[in-house]
């Protein structure tokens, strides 16, 4: 009879011999295939998850351009550095994205004067609910910041009162455009620096009592831009991006300054 | 005898401090503004221009698809403006105003109608949907389609809601005691039109002498019972109504049609009997004005499209500083911002209470006591419901029942960490379509 130490020994390494022949066994046979250029696409994504290509996280993306139902541009938070990239992997042409970040349509991004005192959850999306926030203007931004936990990137901040978006971070993924109640958001050309503050549909009569920075749809900007740019759309002006040169004669002559410049 | 009620449920202080008190025309004013949606479903479109005559039932609104409600003038005059106006339920939206000549001209399409009872059942809803009644327990769903149960649904009862379980509100009470033949009537017509022969009246049992009044009135009726109920909120729910008198539990997500029950208002059963008796359209209804913040509360009847300013100056102004206006109940009431806002169909109550009586709650960690558990009537989870929905998981809140409940607010109302539960179910319910298709 052996003893106990000997038995125990051989019983143990008996097993441990076997088990470790099955996985070495299941590990060369039983493996699944990952493609090594989907690991390596992985390796560039940012990897926030955001889905604002359209598919479910980046992994999803990687598959996706692998099995070419996705673009070498798609990710829109990669922009062009890592669009190139993925386009060197898979060996393809990519057409460059415009950079597209977000902006707030509001002057007052949150500290818009109220109507009544709202008590209740801390969320734009609840709040809105109630009469459709409580803000005197019904196409304000309510300040609440739901857009705040919604961007993947930590870019939406909420300073004195007022929502400001860090463009450095923002990556134009478009989280913050899809959650917000009230589409004050929009995604707007990186380099492009002349934007309207507003997004009222009221008339100019009620705009201006409740907003002193409103567009009040006059059309003063339609007449005045060189390059025919701005239209007049219910009592809003929308600039079209594409024929804007930045000029700012609409900026120097719009009378409630709801027509901003930032770089000039 | 066991009481009849529902699992769940609480008893606040009833505050029915008007249901002692004969209810009160409001006089004519000289102008209304009627918004025109008023109910559930598609708004209606406006009938009338600026400038145009109308006469008092004159139709001014044309109902939009199927579940939508014709609206009616309620004072004869001129329409001054069709414009965005402040609405109880939501943003500023469409209203007719009408300045009053003062005459109150009925038109004429109103007119009696003494051979009602030979009416046949498709002529009956016809006449409820071209009178625009809608159910006027406060959800406002428009009555014809209620009258109208498809044709592989067997109804076999109809129930008159005369609970009015919510504290304040005593406008139904006052019409059981006041127009019990009326209401009795218009119940022998749903019937008719639904081609059943089982009705009750369901009546919570603090309101003694109503249910001793509806009582009298059907002594010779065989088909018909009067329940004396259990004073329990929300004992006044369709489901937990039909619960309590015929034992039936209404599916998730199901209809009352589901267990062969119809559940009507009484204020709309005399809705009802007006429209096809005097061809009368749904123009006014009885509102309750009371809380500690009016300084003399009463039961109105007021036309629809009266301003809360001028209902409020008729019962004496507020008394103090008004801390909160709530149109309805204290439980499923909406808070409301400004007294420049129509007193629309749905309108059961004017309820203001005083500065003192309203404080600022503060929201503290749930203490899992379960006692919104515990209370709630549809046996949903609002404390789980409420933290899916403060965490963005609103696939998670439908999967625990939030499509289920009711907004009955008992939860919010027990919770002593003072969660404002219903506010995040009602925010879960609304984010949920969208969210997930």
């Amino acid at each position: 009879m052996l003893n106990p130490i000997t038995l125990s020994i051989i019983v143990l390494g008996g097993l441990g011999l076997l088990a470790g022949s099955g996985l070495a066994y299941a590990s060369k046979k039983l493996v699944s295939k990952i493609d090594p250029k989907v690991e390596a696409i992985l390796e560039i994504l940012p990897g926030a998850n955001c889905g604002a290509c359209g598919f479910a996280g980046c992994s999803g993306f990687a598959k996706a351009l692998i099995e070419e139902r996705a673009q070498a541009n798609g990710c829109i938070p990669g922009g062009e550095g890592v669009a190139n990239q993925v386009a060197s992997i898979l060996g393809v042409e990519v057409e460059v994205r415009e950079k597209r970040i977000a902006k707030i349509l509001c002057y007052h991004r949150g500290a818009s004067q109220t109507q009544f005192d709202y008590r209740g959850l801390e969320s734009c999306r609840a709040a809105a609910l109630l009469f459709g926030g409580n803000k005197a203007c019904l196409y304000s931004c309510l300040g609440l910041g739901d857009c705040i936990l919604a961007c993947p990137f930590g870019a939406i901040t909420l300073i004195k009162g007022k929502i400001e978006i860090n463009e450095e971070r923002c990556t134009g993924c478009g989280k913050c455009v899809s959650i917000c109640p009230k589409g004050v958001i929009a995604l707007v050309p990186e380099e492009k620096g002349v934007h309207v503050l507003c997004n009222s549909k009221d008339k100019g009569a009620i705009v201006r009592k409740i907003c002193k920075e409103g567009c009040i749809g006059c059309g003063i900007c339609v007449k005045v831009c060189p390059e025919k740019a701005i239209t007049l759309k219910d009592n809003l002006a929308h600039i079209d991006y594409g024929k804007c040169t930045e000029c700012g004669a609409c900026v120097e002559k719009c009378p409630t300054h709801a027509i901003e410049m930032v770089n000039g | 005898m066991k009481i009849r009620s529902f699992r769940g449920g609480v008893h606040p202080p009833e505050e029915k401090i008007t249901s002692q008190k004969p209810i009160q025309e409001l006089p004519l004013l000289k102008k209304v503004v009627i918004p025109l949606s008023q109910h559930t479903g598609a708004p209606a479109e406006p009938a009338v221009k600026v400038g145009d005559r109308v006469k008092t039932g004159q139709k001014i609104g044309e109902a939009q698809g199927p579940i939508s409600s014709n609206i009616h003038a309620s004072i004869s005059g001129k329409v001054v403006d069709i414009s965005d106006h402040p609405h109880p339920l939501g943003p500023p939206s469409l209203a007719i105003t009408i300045e009053s000549d003062g005459r109150d001209e009925h038109h004429p399409s109103i007119k009696h109608n003494n051979d009602y009872f030979r009416l046949h059942p498709n002529e009956i809803r016809e006449i409820v949907r071209e009178a625009g009644i809608v159910g006027l327990g406060g959800a406002a769903f428009p009555t014809h389609v209620k009258l109208s149960p498809p044709e592989d649904k067997w109804i076999d009862t109809v129930i008159l809601n005369g609970c009015e379980c919510e504290p304040y509100l005593t406008c139904d009470h006052r019409l059981m005691i006041e127009k019990t033949y009326e209401i009795i009537q218009g119940l022998k017509i749903i019937a008719k039109t639904l081609e059943v022969t089982s009705c009750y009246i369901g009546i919570e049992r603090n309101k003694r002498d109503a249910i001793r009044a509806m009582r009298e009135e059907i002594r010779n009726e065989a088909n018909m019972e009067v329940v004396a109920l259990k004073t329990k909120y929300p004992q006044g729910s369709e489901k937990q109504l039909i619960k309590a008198i015929l034992n039936r539990e209404v599916p998730s997500g199901g209809l009352p049609l589901d267990v062969g029950v119809v559940v009507q208002n009484v204020g709309t059963a005399l809705a009802i009997s007006e429209a096809v008796k005097k061809g009368s359209p749904l123009i006014e209804r009885v509102v309750t004005v009371t809380g500690k913040g009016i300084k003399n509360p009463a039961n109105l009847r007021v036309r629809i499209g009266t301003l809360f300013q001028d209902v409020i100056d008729y019962c004496g102004g507020f008394r103090g500083r008004p801390g909160k206006m709530i149109m309805g109940g204290p439980l499923m009431g909406f808070a409301q911002y400004t007294t420049s806002i129509p007193v629309i169909k749905g309108t059961t109550g004017i309820l203001v209470l005083p500065e003192e009586e309203t404080e600022e709650i503060r929201e503290k960690s749930c203490i899992r006591c379960s006692r919104c558990v515990d209370v709630c009537p549809v046996d949903i989870s609002p404390n789980l419901i409420a933290k899916y929905a403060s965490k963005d998981r609103f696939d998670w809140a439908r999967e625990y029942g939030a499509l289920d409940c009711m907004e009955c607010g008992i939860c919010a109302y027990v919770c002593p960490a003072k969660i404002p539960l219903v506010q995040l179910i009602k925010y879960a319910k609304a984010q949920l379509p969208t969210k997930i298709s």
